[in-house]
């Protein structure tokens, strides 16, 4: 039992405080540093001269004598001598890379999404959760599209070796392909569909990337099929359709999962992109825009809220797989 | 008429010929085993009989009538069993029964399934998976798979090769009886020339490859029902198994290589591992001398 939490628990959370320390490091935190045109003797003539400022002077002088000033140490001050002083400092960011927001801030800024995931508050400021939904609305239709186009296909080249030598060069050539360069040719595809061209070109590029997994699975479980199975079909005479249903999909259905698995992987993937591109609210659309918008905490947010998205959806997939696994 | 006929039957795989000139001829209701070794043709014969292959020349006839494919009047059982691991030991059946018999009524059909399932016991096993029985019980559900689609010949393909001995025993006897009470013209490839006498009217070596054929045939006029524990001490048996095993064997040793080239020994001796270890030259042969051990 030691052994069991020590293996699961305990390492995963000193990978995650190892990762999170070197974030640390390696951001950038928020200091007050003094304009080059204000001296010390100018600081200590504004506390002096508010009320009781003498009497404080000493005690603030420590902290504000430093060229910089934290600020953390800023909001502690009696607020009428931060309020006094305020306009001698300019606020600059300083660390090994600056503009990276650190761990707190990140949370900080974060907060208000995941304390009210579902709230609406203007088209590209909602709850985590609703640009969450959107984002998996898009991509469960696109996936969609993805089985059905990938399942015959898959099929097609699984039983035909002709059908394999003559489109299995060009999906070689396509399936690296990623989703920021079908998103332009979808933009074009759909150009005259009218307002909707977005979703449709989101749609076409999703579709288009997820679905190689599934075909490629679905044509490697074909072959795959034991030739006994078929051979059980031959000698009882079953007709092409039968031999379809009753043998050919049963026994190929653990590898379509696995296609299917990581089509939906690689369509959340492309959501992110298709979203980008199109601006879309949703989880992808969310990151893009809070970039444009100078607001770096929320990039990574969205990032950590991606990755366990897609992690959650992984191991859904993987539990359906397990089973369709286990018969045969 | 022969029942089941091959004539001149031959079957090459990419040039390598497998069989060649097979001819047999089998009447109605004779069970026939072929004996043979491993991996020379004896599960290609069956396919060709089965219609899964077809021959390169030659015909294989059946009640007249040329086989061009697999078709259901040829039960074959398969050596790896070939159930369909996601149905039921009912469904998987069902399927070949449903398939055959559809003009029947669903209550017909579901009586027929249920009847050849207890033919072979496994009436409490009817809905499990067969990843969930014993190599004996897949094979029997195998067996009963086949005899539901009533063939007008059973083709046994090494149906007990994978199985252990005690299972294999056993499985012989219900195999024997079933196929004696049901009347069923067999025919049952093996590599057990035991199995073969016990279960048999008659038995064909099949020769050894390439080009293999089948032997001279030899008929096994042992009374039924046969009891395994007696038949070992039958002289008839014993006779017919030496007969048989020889046979087989004669094919094997005709094969055999000689060495031609003559072989020179090495001049030298073992080492004596106990001597203390220092270099020394290896002993030869011609240098051996008296050597005198003291025992302790």
């Amino acid at each position: 039992m030691n052994k069991f939490k020590f293996d699961w628990l305990i390492l995963p959370i000193i990978g995650v405080v190892i990762v999170l320390l070197t974030w640390h490091g390696l951001a950038g935190r928020k200091v007050f540093k003094l304009t080059d045109t204000v001296t010390k003797e100018d600081l200590s003539a504004l506390v002096i001269a508010l009320p009781e400022g003498a009497a404080q002077w000493n005690a603030v002088a420590a902290q504000l004598k430093n060229k910089q000033i934290e600020a953390a140490t800023a909001t502690s001050l009696p607020p009428a001598v931060w309020t006094a002083v305020k306009d001698s400092y300019e606020e600059i960011r300083v660390g090994p890379i600056p503009d990276l927001p650190n761990v707190a801030e990140t949370w900080i800024s974060s907060l208000p999404y995941m304390k009210e995931p579902f709230a609406k508050r203007g088209e590209m400021d909602q709850g985590i959760l609703r640009f969450t939904w959107y984002s998996l609305v898009l991509v469960s239709k696109g996936y969609a599209i993805a089985l059905l186009i990938g399942v015959p296909i898959g099929f097609f080249l699984g039983l035909s070796p002709t059908f394999t030598k003559m489109f299995d060069p060009l999906i070689q050539v396509l399936r690296p392909v990623s989703p920021l360069a079908w998103l332009p040719l979808g933009l074009i595809l759909f150009m005259r569909a009218g307002p909707e061209a977005g979703t449709y070109a989101a749609l076409f590029t999703i579709a288009l990337c997820g679905m190689w997994p599934t075909v490629l699975n679905t044509a490697v479980g074909v072959r795959a099929v034991p030739q006994d199975y078929l051979n059980v079909g031959r000698v009882l005479k079953l007709s092409r359709w039968k031999m379809l249903t009753k043998i050919l999909i049963p026994a190929t259905l653990p590898y379509m999962f696995t296609g299917f698995r990581l089509s939906l992987g690689i369509c959340w993937l492309a959501i992110v992109a298709a979203e980008m591109l199109t601006g879309r609210p949703g989880a992808g659309g969310f990151l893009w825009q809070e970039y444009n918008a100078l607001i770096y905490e929320h990039i990574i947010f969205s990032i950590l809220v991606i990755g366990v998205v897609g992690l959650i959806l992984d191991r859904l997939m993987s539990l359906i797989e397990a089973r369709f696994k286990a018969i045969s | 008429m022969a029942f089941l006929e091959l004539k001149n039957v031959s079957k090459s795989f990419d040039g390598h010929s497998v069989l060649s000139n097979v001819n047999l001829s089998i009447a109605e209701g004779e069970f026939v085993a072929i004996v043979g070794y491993s991996g020379q043709g004896k599960t290609t014969l069956i396919s060709l009989i089965a219609g899964l292959t077809k021959p390169d020349s030659g015909e294989v006839t059946l009640e007249g009538k040329v086989v061009s494919g697999p078709g259901p009047d040829r039960g074959l059982v398969f050596q790896n069993y070939s159930l369909l691991p996601w149905l039921t030991v009912y469904e998987n059946i069902a399927l070949a029964v449903d398939q055959v018999f559809a003009d029947w009524d669903a209550a017909k059909r579901q009586a027929h399934v249920e009847k050849y399932i207890a033919m072979v016991k496994l009436s409490h096993a009817k809905d499990r998976l067969p990843k969930q029985l014993s190599g004996g019980m897949r094979q029997r559900v195998s067996v009963a798979r086949t005899l539901a689609i009533q063939p007008r010949i059973l083709l046994l393909d090494e149906p007990l090769g994978a199985l252990d001995a005690l299972t294999r025993a056993t499985l012989q006897d219900e195999i024997g009886g079933i196929c004696q009470s049901e009347g069923k013209t067999v025919i049952l490839i093996t590599n057990s020339v035991d199995e073969a006498l016990l279960l048999a009217d008659r038995i064909i070596p099949l020769t050894i490859g390439p080009g293999a054929t089948l032997g001279e045939s030899v008929p096994v006029n042992l009374a039924r029902p046969r009891d395994r524990a007696g038949l070992n001490h039958d002289p008839e048996f014993k006779r017919l198994r030496a007969l048989v095993t020889n046979q087989l064997l004669g094919f094997n040793a005709a094969r055999q290589t000689s060495i031609t080239r003559k072989l020179i020994l090495p001049n030298i001796l073992p080492e004596n591992l106990d001597a203390p270890r220092v270099n020394r030259p290896p002993r030869r042969i011609g240098e051996e001398k008296d050597e005198t051990l003291t025992v302790a």
